[in-house]
C-alpha cells in the first residue's frame, strides 16, 4: 500500500537530474522540521546535511540488518476467511479517480535483465500457470494493517520458469501508474511471495492493482507494486518511488 | 569555601549511559509521535511543532537510527548494573510498603534527600519501572518492526496490532516518568550536577551513609 496523507507527493514530469535536486531539497526540509531544528539550534545547513547523511547511512545499515534477520523459511501468519478486512482499504499515491485503466486484451508483461527467456507475457498465459492462494496481513508503513485474500502464481516458480539468474541481487518492477520499486532476491524466492492475479476470489480489481501485482506478506505494503507492466532481474539496486524519497529500501516485516 | 568532602554518587558508566539514554529517548519519543500521526490509534494527533522528522519517512529514519543507540546503550547499562552489583546496591530491596510510605512522604514534601548516594523506595520503584518500560518498548518495537521474524515474541502481546497499543501505552508511562523525574530534579536541584560530575558535596563533612 502506498501512502495516505503525509506521503502525497507528485513530482510530475521533471527530467531526472531536476527531480534528484528537488527531491534532495524536499528531503532536507522535511527531514529537519521544527522538531529537528530545536535539537540542532545554532547549527547551520552543512550540519543539517551531515545529519541527513548519517540518517541515510543508518537506513542503509538497516537494510543490511533486515536482510540478515530475514529467515527465508519463516512464513507470515495466515488467517481464516472470517478474519478478512471488509472493506479492504484502497491506498495509493493518488486518489481513486486516478487509478490507471489497463486494457486486459492488449496487456503485456515485459520480462528483461538477467533472464534466459526475455519474452512478454499475456494475461491468458499468466492465468494458465499454477495458482496458489493466501490470506495474509498487509501492513502499511503508516502503521495500519488489513487482512486480505490474494491468489496467483508463486513468484519463485515464475522466476524459475523464465530462467532468471537466481544469484542476482535485485528484481525491479515498473507499473502502469509510473510507480516503481524493487526487492531483494531472497524475498523474491520466499514461498509466500506471489504474482497476484486475483483478490477475494475475483479477478484483481483495478483499485488493488489490475491486472497483476506482487504480494509479499514479508514486506510493508508500499513494497508490493500494483499494475505491474515490466520486471527485470539485475545486480544494480533499482530503488523505488518512495524509497528514493527516504523510505527504507528493505522495509521487511 | 569550606572544603567539605565529596561523596561519589554516580559511577562514570551510569552517567554516560544516563545522558546517551536521555538523548535516545528524546529522539525516539518525538519521532515516534510523527509515526503515530501517520495512522493515529486514538482520536488525536501530536502537534507538528513537538514532533521530529518532518514527515513519515524522516521520522522513521530518526526512529530506526536512534533505536540502535537506545538498545546498545541500554544493553551496556543493564550488563553493568547486574555484573557490578550497581542494581543490587542502589535499586534493591524495594518493597510495596516502603514505596507507599516514601511516595506519601514525597507528596507531603517531607522526603529526605540528605544522602544522594542512596535512593529512597519511591526512587527505586520509579527507576526499576523505567527500566521495565524501556525493555517493554524495545520488545513491542521489535514486533512492530518485524512482526513476521519476531512472531514468537508477538504471541505474548496480541501480535502486530496488540504490540502497537502496548508500544503506545509504554511510551505514555515512560513520558510520565520523565516528567516526574524532571520535576523532582527541579525540586532538589543539587541532584542535577551530580549526574554530570558524579559526586556531591556532603553537607556534614565526612558524614556516613545512612538510609533515608
Amino acid at each position: 500500500m502506498r501512502g495516505k496523507y503525509g506521503m502525497q507527493n507528485s513530482l510530475g514530469d521533471f527530467s531526472r537530474p531536476e527531480i534528484e535536486q528537488l527531491e534532495r531539497r524536499l528531503f532536507l526540509r522535511r527531514g529537519l522540521s521544527l522538531g529537528a531544528l530545536t535539537l540542532l539550534s545554532g547549527c547551520n545547513v552543512t550540519d543539517a546535511e551531515s545529519v541527513q547523511r548519517v540518517l541515510t547511512a543508518m537506513s542503509t545499515w538497516n537494510d543490511r540488518a533486515q536482510a540478515w534477520l530475514f529467515d527465508p523459511n519463516r512464513l507470515a501468519p495466515e488467517f481464516p476467511e472470517s478474519a478478512i478486512t471488509k472493506p479492504f482499504p484502497f491506498n495509493a499515491f493518488y486518489g481513486k479517480n486516478e487509478i490507471p485503466v489497463v486494457d486486459a486484451n492488449s496487456y503485456k508483461l515485459e520480462v528483461s535483465g538477467l533472464v534466459r527467456e526475455k519474452k512478454t507475457w499475456t494475461l491468458p498465459e499468466l492465468y494458465a500457470l499454477p495458482q496458489t492462494a493466501q490470506i495474509t496481513r498487509l501492513i502499511c508503513v503508516e502503521g495500519w494493517s488489513a487482512i486480505g485474500k490474494w491468489s496467483g502464481v508463486r513468484f519463485s516458480e515464475f522466476l524459475q520458469r523464465i530462467g532468471a539468474d537466481l544469484t542476482a541481487k535485485y528484481i525491479g518492477f515498473k507499473c502502469a501508474d509510473k510507480y516503481y520499486t524493487s526487492i531483494d532476491m531472497p524475498t523474491a524466492l520466499h514461498p509466500q511471495t506471489q504474482l497476484t492475479l486475483r483478490f477475494a476470489d475475483q479477478v484483481l480489481p483495478a483499485e488493488y492493482g489490475f491486472p497483476m501485482k506482487l504480494r509479499m506478506p514479508t514486506k510493508l505494503g508500499f513494497k508490493n507494486p500494483k499494475h505491474i507492466v515490466a520486471m527485470f532481474v539485475t545486480n544494480e539496486n533499482p530503488g523505488g518511488y518512495w524509497e528514493d524519497q527516504g523510505y527504507n529500501w528493505y522495509s521487511g516485516s | 569555601m569550606n572544603s567539605g568532602s565529596y561523596t561519589q554518587v554516580h559511577p562514570l558508566v551510569v552517567r554516560i549511559a544516563h545522558w546517551v539514554n536521555a538523548l535516545a529517548i528524546l529522539i525516539m519519543v518525538l519521532s515516534g509521535w510523527t509515526i503515530y500521526n501517520a495512522s493515529p490509534l486514538f482520536g488525536f494527533t501530536f502537534p507538528y511543532e513537538v514532533t521530529l522528522g518532518g514527515w513519515l519517512a524522516g521520522a522513521l529514519q530518526w526512529h530506526f537510527a536512534a533505536m540502535w543507540v537506545l538498545a546498545i546503550n541500554g544493553l551496556v547499562y543493564v550488563c553493568y548494573g547486574i555484573l557490578s552489583g550497581h542494581f543490587r546496591r542502589k535499586l534493591l530491596p524495594v518493597t510495596p510498603g516502603a514505596v507507599l510510605h516514601d511516595v506519601g512522604q514525597a507528596l507531603r514534601g517531607k522526603l529526605a534527600h540528605d544522602d544522594l548516594s542512596l535512593y529512597n523506595a519511591a526512587q527505586r520503584a520509579a527507576y526499576l519501572g523505567a527500566i521495565v518500560l524501556a525493555v517493554m518498548l524495545i520488545l513491542t518495537g521489535l514486533v512492530i518492526w518485524k512482526p513476521v521474524q519476531f512472531y514468537a515474541i508477538g504471541q505474548f502481546m496480541g501480535d502486530y496490532e496488540g504490540a502497537r497499543y502496548l508500544h503506545f501505552f509504554a511510551m505514555v508511562l515512560l513520558v510520565l516518568f520523565v516528567v516526574v523525574h524532571v520535576v523532582m530534579v527541579a525540586l532538589v536541584p543539587r541532584t542535577f550536577p551530580s549526574m554530570i560530575t558524579g559526586r556531591v558535596r556532603s553537607p556534614g563533612g565526612n558524614e556516613m551513609r545512612r538510609p533515608t
